[in-house]
């Protein structure tokens, strides 16, 4: 079976020309793979480079050098180098990130913030609004604030609407940066059935949780991310 | 609404060879290359002098090019250059397939005449010429750019700047073009009313599958409505990619210093 996500000998430098170019090394040979129905969590202290994996992974941050093979559709594709409006399409149809934070567009009320991705792929409003809204009251969204912006909203309740916006789809292939940061115990245990239920879907993740319990509870398989550890 | 496999398949709908524009002694665009897709938003991004308004002007066939070509397929699926296009072809463009939003709303708008008017004179450019469907359309668009179909009598003058914004907006896509050309369309509004001028440009642009070119200085403005971006400097184009890479991880000195130098609200 060919892997959802395959990772092969990725590198990745910044280089900050403000601070008279001084190379920052952050990941160097980085390779896993990850198959449908499996959910993998990256592990390593802060700083080891775990959410630039999952950027990279995202193309959201460019590789120096290595492969992201990515299963779209049918085929392989290989981030690294894919066109920009490639990038669109493999992140529209098989990649969803849901990250650690929020960024809300002014004026766009809750409910439409979260059934976005589902418009996007063609699904008539009505439709999307219903599982936004199933999907907001598991989370325990109070319905009088889904016509509100999420703006104003608190850490939590943001971090609520974006696992909310993130889960929606039908991706094959979901990233996780934190899910569980800043929620309680019961919005955790919502987390963690959500991702149970996206495995048996079929779906390929990975995550970074730094709750021992929840990682325990989500994780088939860990990576350790300090053997990517660039040589500085 | 976007059909994937159009997406993917489609053919490039502008295509700009080793542009240049020299005035004088001044290079003002130097070799800049670039295809854009139906659908797609591009952003122009860099400091006043950089060389971003000028690109807009030769890209949209203003401004004469020193070198290179921009070539535009069009409605028959044949790509033209620009240069070689007659005198009817090049008036179908600016009148019904291309838009132009200016900065200033007075520069695209009839300031003196009605709303109405401002936003019918399109379609009777392009033959509409039944009234009461042509005054159907125009209250249709007041109500789709949130401007009180009440006002449709009123000339722009009387509008906020905000609404001029708006009502110019709708003045652009009457027509249903397929590309349109923004010069800072949020420069000069404060920001609650440019919150909101986003939050429609976006939806609009994406309801219509508009392919987009967008010049602005903000670079939240080019994270919020575009897919690609190119960064300017000294003329050329020093950086460009997918925007939240670029935004996210810039990699020219130049582009980190425009990133870094963004201050938090």
């Amino acid at each position: 079976m060919t892997a959802m996500i395959d990772v092969t000998d990725a590198n990745k430098t910044f280089t900050m020309h403000l601070q008279g170019g001084i190379e920052l090394p952050v990941v160097s040979g980085v390779t896993f793979q990850v198959n449908a129905s499996e959910c993998v969590v990256l592990s390593g202290p802060s700083g080891a480079g775990k959410s630039s994996i999952l950027k990279m992974v995202f193309g959201n941050y460019r590789c120096d050098s290595g492969r992201i093979g990515i299963r779209h559709r049918g085929a392989v594709i290989d981030l690294a180098s894919a066109e920009p409006r490639q990038i669109l399409n493999v992140r529209r149809s098989t990649i969803g990130y849901v990250s650690q934070f929020l960024r809300a567009v002014p004026r766009v009320a809750t409910i439409d913030v979260v059934a976005e991705p589902l418009i996007v792929n063609g699904m008539p409003r009505t439709d999307a609004q219903q599982r936004a809204g199933n999907l907001l009251r598991r989370l325990n969204i109070p319905e009088r604030l889904w016509q509100l912006p999420p703006a104003t909203f608190s850490g939590g309740e943001q971090q609520r609407v974006n696992i909310a916006r993130g889960f929606i789809s039908d991706l094959p292939i979901l990233l996780l940066d934190e899910p569980t940061a800043s929620l309680d115990a019961a919005n955790r245990a919502v987390v963690v059935e959500l991702v149970a239920e996206k495995k048996r879907q079929g779906v390929a993740m990975v995550a970074i949780v730094h709750d021992d319990e929840i990682r325990h509870l989500i994780a088939d398989r860990i990576v350790d991310v300090t053997s990517f550890a660039a040589a500085a | 609404m976007v059909d994937q496999a159009a997406l993917e398949n489609d053919q490039p709908l502008l295509v700009a060879t080793s542009l240049s524009k020299s005035f004088g002694r001044i290079a003002a665009c130097r070799d800049v290359s670039f295809s854009l897709y139906p659908g797609e938003v591009l952003a122009i991004v860099g400091e006043s002098g950089s060389g971003k308004s000028t690109l807009l002007q030769l890209l949209s066939g203003q401004l004469a090019a020193s070198g290179g070509h921009v070539s535009y397929r069009m409605r028959d699926g044949v790509a033209r250059d620009l240069a070689s296009l007659g005198e009817a072809e090049r008036r179908f463009l600016y009148r019904t397939d291309w838009g132009f939003v200016h900065q200033d709303p007075a520069q695209g708008l009839r300031m003196a005449v009605s709303a109405g008017a401002n936003v019918g004179e399109r379609l009777m450019a392009v033959g509409w010429n039944h009234y009461g469907r042509i005054r159907e359309t125009a209250s249709d668009w007041l109500t789709r750019v949130e401007i009180d179909t009440a006002r449709i009598d009123d000339a722009p003058r009387t509008y906020s700047g905000g609404m001029r914004q708006r009502l110019q907006i709708a003045r652009n896509l009457v027509t249903e073009p397929r590309l349109v050309f923004m010069d800072e369309p949020t420069g000069g509004l404060d920001v609650s009313v440019q919150a909101r001028l986003l939050d429609l440009l976006r939806s609009l642009v994406a309801e219509l599958n508009l392919a987009v070119i967008i010049v602005t200085h903000d670079l939240a403005v080019a994270r919020l409505l575009s897919h690609r971006v190119m960064v300017m400097k000294g003329g050329r184009v020093i950086e460009a990619g997918l925007t939240d890479q670029v935004l996210d991880d810039p990699r020219e000195p130049y582009t980190q210093l425009l990133v870094s130098s963004i201050l938090p609200p």
